[in-house]
């Protein structure tokens, strides 16, 4: 049963990596895509039954040039919308996972300095949620990622202007033990 | 011109009588009609120096509260400190309504005794007179309780000079940026430490009897929940669940602490008995929800929500029900503070990109904006429900200012190191 999990995981990875690197468009098509391509994948999985446990596609967590060492999203101004090449994204980051199912996250979600300090908290998990959704859309178990909100807390850029504020606005991937 | 002349004045003075507390405070908007008042300096019967300079932190006070105007020392004419030695007729020539004289005596042990008079000047009438035993280190909150004497009289309205305030400072950048919550009498001397950490802290929350703070802190990578003793600096966690722990409030009799938690999702408010942690759900809505604090009745609770679209003020029964939209001005209200009365709400009102402190008054529905900062944020009422403190940025970094109700009086107090928010003034210590 386990091994059947993991190889329908993998398929899934090809699948949505297939899916990935000809998609692009505005926010709604994309948003519109991630569900299609979950679709497609699962019926992918019916249809080839190749990939098994360890046959990874090679990129690797450490790698500097892999897409997995992008680990920041970032979001427009009180908004928890991703956008549609973070979509892409986080399809690589659930592909990982879902062939790495020991493979642990967390979500650290952040927000710019204005307004109300716990109200940001809010927002900052709103952000982390909404990228945990998509991640688990794609097969990632909920028990592998943990979602910590800290607001405006910790800034990522020191100022006071939209240079910084667009920087902060955000939501940092941390893999366990990277 | 008086204004400036009145701004340059207060630096000055403060500056000088708190260099050591690492304070100042600048008064960044004067008050017409605030009322004159001479304080003469203290006599001191003993050897060497004077203990302490209570007319300074008397004069400090009076001045801070946006309702007085001490005479500046030059202009004292006299310098008597007690009944017999005063001639009304030279001060009411300065036009000073109020004139008060003391005397610091050494009493027994190293103690003191520290008595005062306050006169009418025109009535030529001694209208309050003390006398108290202090300790050396008790000598500062006898003049902060002399302030509140005097307000009370000539006010009509209890004084909070006797209160302290909490605060988070931050220091450092980046991965060497440190977090401190301090405790320091409500003139910002003797700032004390109760807690360091290289992780975030926020929040301060002060138990209705002022000898505890909730606070929520990230020191272990996770938001929690702590309770702290301020006396014996003891702590103990009271929330620590899977993802939001924040916004902690305390009921009004102490026994039960409003907070927010997202366990069940997404953030929602939660009321916990302190006796044995039961926790009570109170909102149910896919928005956020935050923010509690409870009304003075202990019978309801506001808080923040974007249920709506974008974050507002609702009301809500504390024993749970359909919560109730109480602002309606402007697209992001947020961060409620409630005055001790019930009868005013303090928030943060965002509006053209500008975040500044608005206050509503609930019996007329009237809404005023008190502050003119860019990013204003975290009000809390004195317990007298005169001031509200909050904080703002000045350059690069934050400080604490606070503003009269009523919007006339406002000053900013800047510590000399590291960026201050979230200052929450403590209720009257029972």
């Amino acid at each position: 049963m386990k091994y059947h999990m993991y190889t329908l995981c993998g398929l899934l990875m090809v699948a949505v990596l297939a899916g990935c690197s000809t998609k692009g468009g505005t926010t709604d098509d994309s948003m519109a895509a991630v569900d299609d391509r979950s679709t497609a994948a699962g019926e992918g999985a019916v249809a080839t039954g190749a990939a098994g446990p360890g046959t990874y596609l090679g990129m690797s967590i450490d790698d500097p040039n892999s897409p997995l060492s992008r680990r920041v999203i970032y979001f427009e101004y009180d908004s928890s919308n991703i956008l549609a090449d973070d979509q892409d994204l986080l399809t690589q980051h659930a592909g990982y996972l879902t062939t790495n199912p020991g493979q642990g996250m967390t979500l650290d979600g952040h927000t710019d300095e204005r307004g109300s300090r716990e109200y940001n908290i809010g927002l900052g998990d709103r952000r982390a949620q909404a990228v945990r959704r998509v991640l688990e859309l794609q097969g990632v178990s909920p028990e592998q990622i943990t979602l910590v909100s800290y607001g405006e807390e910790k800034p990522a850029a020191e100022g006071h202007s939209e240079t910084a504020w667009r920087l902060n606005r955000r939501v940092e991937i941390i893999y366990s033990g990277y | 011109m008086r204004g400036f002349f009145r701004s340059l004045l207060f630096f000055l003075l403060l500056h000088s009588g708190l260099a050591h507390s690492g304070l100042t405070i600048e008064i960044t908007q004067g008050v017409e009609g605030a009322i004159p008042i001479a304080i003469v300096p203290f006599g001191w019967t003993g050897g060497g120096a004077a203990p302490e300079n209570i007319a300074a932190i008397i004069s400090a006070d009076l001045s801070r509260s946006g309702r007085f105007e001490p005479l500046p020392d030059r202009d004292l004419v006299a310098h008597p400190t007690g009944a017999s030695q005063v001639k009304f007729q030279n001060w009411r020539m300065l036009n000073v309504d109020n004139l008060v004289v003391g005397q610091v005596m050494p009493a027994a042990s190293g103690q003191y005794t520290v008595r005062f008079e306050l006169f009418d000047v025109y009535r030529g009438k001694q209208i309050l007179g003390y006398s108290f035993p202090a300790s050396q280190q008790d000598l500062r909150r006898v003049a902060h309780h002399i302030s509140d004497l005097i307000y009370e009289k000539l006010t009509g309205e209890k004084g909070a000079f006797n209160t302290r305030i909490a605060y988070v400072t931050t220091t450092g950048s980046g991965k060497n940026k440190s977090y401190t919550l301090l405790v320091a009498d409500s003139d910002g001397y003797d700032p004390q430490t109760i807690l360091r950490s290289t992780q975030p802290l926020m929040s301060p929350a002060w138990s209705a009897d002022a000898g505890q703070i909730a606070y929520v802190t990230f020191e272990k990578k996770a938001a929690e929940i702590y309770i702290q003793d301020i006396g014996t600096g003891s702590r103990r966690k009271a929330a620590s669940f899977p993802g939001v722990n924040g916004a902690p409030s305390w009921s009004p009799d102490g026994k039960r602490l409003a907070l927010t938690l997202s366990q069940d999702g997404n953030p929602e408010i939660y009321i916990m008995d302190l006796d044995n942690r039961a926790l009570k759900r109170l909102t149910t809505s896919p928005a956020i929800d935050t923010e509690p604090v409870w009304t003075p009745d202990g019978r309801s609770l506001i808080f923040t929500s974007d249920r709506g679209g974008s974050p507002q003020l609702y009301r809500i029964p504390a024993w749970g029900g359909q919560p109730k939209r109480i602002t309606f001005e402007g697209k992001y209200n947020a961060g409620a503070d409630i005055s001790p009365d019930g009868k005013k709400i303090a928030m943060v009102h965002g509006e053209n990109g500008v975040y500044r402190i608005a206050v509503l008054d609930l019996p007329s529905g009237v809404m005023r904006v008190l502050t003119d900062g860019r990013l204003d944020e975290a009000p809390s009422f004195s317990p007298n429900g005169s001031m509200i403190i909050y904080a703002t940025g000045a350059g690069n970094r934050g400080v604490m200012a606070a503003v009269s109700v009523d919007g006339r009086f406002r000053q900013r107090l800047s510590i000399q190191a590291g960026d201050v928010r979230e200052p929450v003034w403590s209720p009257y210590s029972q």
